[in-house]
């Protein structure tokens, strides 16, 4: 295998190909094939650098220098000045505020606060190449698992990390892989879900595009675990590239004895299939997912029973999110003390959470449980875009509790503030919380199933209602009504999707109850974003339901 | 079931959908997977393809229309040639999606939900794709633009319409 002297990591993810990320790869390996440097120079493409919102970005390494907002035309300098002279190019640099300079032999760690466990070859290996995952000391752990470990054990292990569910339900892991382990029944399988649809989310879209194998590996490892021989990735019918970079990095991993039949001569099979939702948010929740999986409508199911006994074609089944999933292969190399010894006292390892909205820099990072929102938002995320103070934020996405800055130093963790699947929706002074909230409202009322009465009727009226306030509608008796609704929603809805529907909502009253009442009572909007254009008389015709 | 053996579409569509079902098992579970070969090769899915996967699948044509209308990324009618979806989910609101999509409709003549009377261009307001990073988002077919503003739009359109 050739030296080289250094590696240029070009970021192809999504956000950075949009960003010319991909012409930049091509345009770079020329230039460097014409300096001459092609034998000492290797231009490889990676996944998200979790800086993606200034791509297009790369990073060269032994000395670990980050490029952001690169152009075309900036290319011959840094060929000829940093890959030729090794002079750096100071004013194209990345600088985040938390960007300290990078360690070449130290554990990756860019930004300050953070550590990255999920995402740690995330922007460090060539995602299509498994020799470069393999080399970083991928499927090392399914080995130990395999050939060192009996299947209890490989539980016990992640019953001892402490390793809760990362899609928002903080479910322990260990729990369900016990219960789908101990479940009867001849065939059982795994299924991973990367149906990530929660607005503001797209952690899991980053581990998929950036390091699909740890997701696989950590698959193989769940099979072995609880006596399963097939897995299923469901990954949403938007995220092209995951899908992509899966399928190649499953046949890869067949070829090369990974997956398939007698894996480490161990007498484990292994498969994978990956299957493409079409576009409905309430394939996220694991029941939908699986009818989804069947062929059908996806429709929540009533539990119980559990997937955990009767999931996919009534088998045992196992539904993971791939953030928990990727969480596994470290916990089984490094051992459950190590992982349980980060993060909190309930709240083992890291988080990742996706800051967006208002916020400076927007992106993905990973930190470990116990960070305070005030840390993520302003020491990682570098505070409000505008200069304008933040005003509140939607944890979790619409599904989660709208925060204000008296909570900012409260710690992420699930016995103090729950971090859902790790949006951070920002608003700053300039935005008005009933406003955020009806869309909110709107995007629950459109993926509603329709399948029980207390989520399609009141994600539909709560909406129409709080649609009304924005422009001027309603009296005083709708703040209580809405109320009532919502707690309704949450006591008698199927699924967590209705239950969770009127969170933000209540959460933004309760925090903002002036402001809610400027719009009701006043026919105002402080904020000035609401259109205020309806007049009064015409909500007359829809509250004699409730009279 | 009355089956029509020939569909009102082109040819080439026929064949497009005789292929995608000959690209699959026909089981109940590869029923997604066969409609969106069906998408992909042909834009939309017709009523016509779905009484051919109803029948191919030994199940109900109610049932394929269910699942089909059930999943937003089926497109039932696809008449456009273009789709443009904006995204307006709480990121996207938040960082200006209301004033794009307004400007969206301003360029095309359209609200959500229409086609332009040539057939161009379709409209449709979405829920989160996963890029709110780049917030505000939309997506043309499979490109995606971020961080837009109202007056990137006529632009982006303009692009496309010469590409006819």
């Amino acid at each position: 295998m050739a030296f080289y002297r250094a590696h240029v990591l070009v970021c192809c993810g999504n956000t950075c190909s949009m960003r010319g990320g991909a012409a930049l790869l091509q345009q770079l390996a020329r230039l460097v094939e014409e300096k001459g440097l092609k034998d000492e120079v290797r231009v490889v493409e990676t996944g998200c650098l979790g800086i993606s919102e200034h791509g297009p970005a790369m990073v060269v390494y032994p000395e670990g220098v980050i490029y952001a907002r690169v152009k075309a035309a900036d290319l011959p300098e840094i060929v000829e000045e940093h890959l030729l002279k090794g002079r750096p190019v100071q004013r194209l640099m990345y600088r985040g505020p938390q960007a300290p300079k990078m360690e070449p032999e130290t554990k990756v760690t860019y930004f300050g606060k953070q550590q990255k466990i999920v995402l740690r070859n995330c922007g460090i290996i060539d995602p299509r190449s498994i020799e470069e995952y393999i080399a970083v000391g991928g499927y090392q752990a399914l080995g130990k698992a395999l050939t060192e470990m009996t299947p209890m054990q490989v539980v016990e292990e992640v019953k001892k990390s402490g390793l809760r569910g990362r899609g928002g339900a903080a479910f322990p892991a260990a729990l369900k892989w016990e219960a789908v382990a101990d479940a009867p029944g001849r065939e059982k399988v795994v299924v991973c879900n990367a149906d990530e649809g929660e607005p503001g989310n797209f952690k899991d879209r980053l581990i998929m595009e950036g390091d699909p194998h740890s997701v696989i590996e950590a698959m193989a490892i769940a099979g072995y675990a609880v006596g399963a021989r097939h897995g299923y990735v469901y990954i949403r019918g938007e995220y092209r590239q995951s899908v992509e970079n899966f399928e190649r990095a499953i046949a890869v991993a067949r070829e090369m004895g990974l997956l398939g039949s007698n894996i480490f001569d161990s007498g484990f099979d292994f498969d994978i299939t990956v299957y493409k939702g079409a576009g409905a948010y309430v394939c996220g929740e694991e029941t939908a997912l699986i009818e989804s999986l069947e062929g059908h409508r996806g429709e929540p199911r009533l539990k119980p029973p559990f997937p955990v006994t009767h999931g996919l074609w009534g088998m045992p089944t196992l539904v993971n999110n791939v953030e928990t999933l990727a969480c596994v292969p470290p916990i089984i190399s490094n051992g459950a003390y190590w992982f349980s010894g980060i993060g909190t006292e309930f709240s083992k390892g890291t988080k990742i959470f996706s800051p967006c909205g208002d916020v400076l820099l927007p992106g993905v990072i990973e930190a470990p449980f116990g960070i305070t929102v005030r840390e993520v938002l302003f020491d990682i995320a570098g505070g409000s875009r505008s200069g304008a103070d933040i005003k509140a934020v939607l944890v979790g996405g619409p599904s989660g509790v709208m925060i204000g800055p008296e909570s900012f130093d409260r710690k992420f963790a699930f016995e103090d503030l729950s971090p859902g699947a790790g949006a951070l929706i920002v608003m700053d002074e300039t935005r008005c919380a009933v406003d955020v909230v009806a869309n909110c409202l709107k995007f629950f009322a459109h993926e509603s199933c329709g399948q029980c009465v207390p989520c399609r009727e009141g994600c539909k009226r709560v909406r129409d209602i709080v649609y009304g306030w924005t422009r001027g509608e309603g009296d005083e008796l709708e703040l209580d009504m809405v109320r009532r609704v919502g707690i309704n929603m949450r006591l008698a809805s199927r699924c967590g999707l209705g239950q969770f529907a009127p969170v933000a909502l209540l959460s933004a009253m309760e925090l903002f109850p002036e402001e809610f009442r400027a719009h009701v009572v006043d026919k105002r909007c402080p904020a000035g974003v609401c259109p205020m254009d309806s007049v009064v008389s015409v909500k007359e015709e829809q509250l004699s339901w409730q009279r | 079931m009355a089956i029509n053996d020939t569909c009102a579409c082109s040819a080439q569509d026929e064949a497009a959908v005789r292929a995608a079902l000959e690209s699959f098992e026909h089981t109940r579970t590869n029923l997604i997977p066969i409609l969106h070969e069906i998408q992909d090769r042909t834009g939309r899915i017709t009523g016509w393809a779905m009484e051919q996967v109803a029948e191919a699948l030994k199940m109900p044509l109610a049932e394929v229309w269910g699942t089909a209308t059930f999943y937003t990324m089926f497109d039932i009618e696809g008449a456009a040639k273009h789709i443009v979806r904006v995204c307006d989910s709480p990121p996207c609101h938040i960082t200006g999606s209301a004033a794009v999509l307004k400007a969206v409709q301003e360029e095309l003549g359209i609200k959500p939900g229409e086609v332009t009377p040539d057939g161009m261009f379709g409209l449709e307001e979405v829920a989160c794709l996963g890029l709110c990073g780049v917030a505000p988002v939309m997506l043309i077919d499979r490109e995606v633009f971020g961080n837009l503003t109202p007056e990137m739009v006529p632009g982006i359109i303009a692009k496309f319409r010469e590409e006819g």
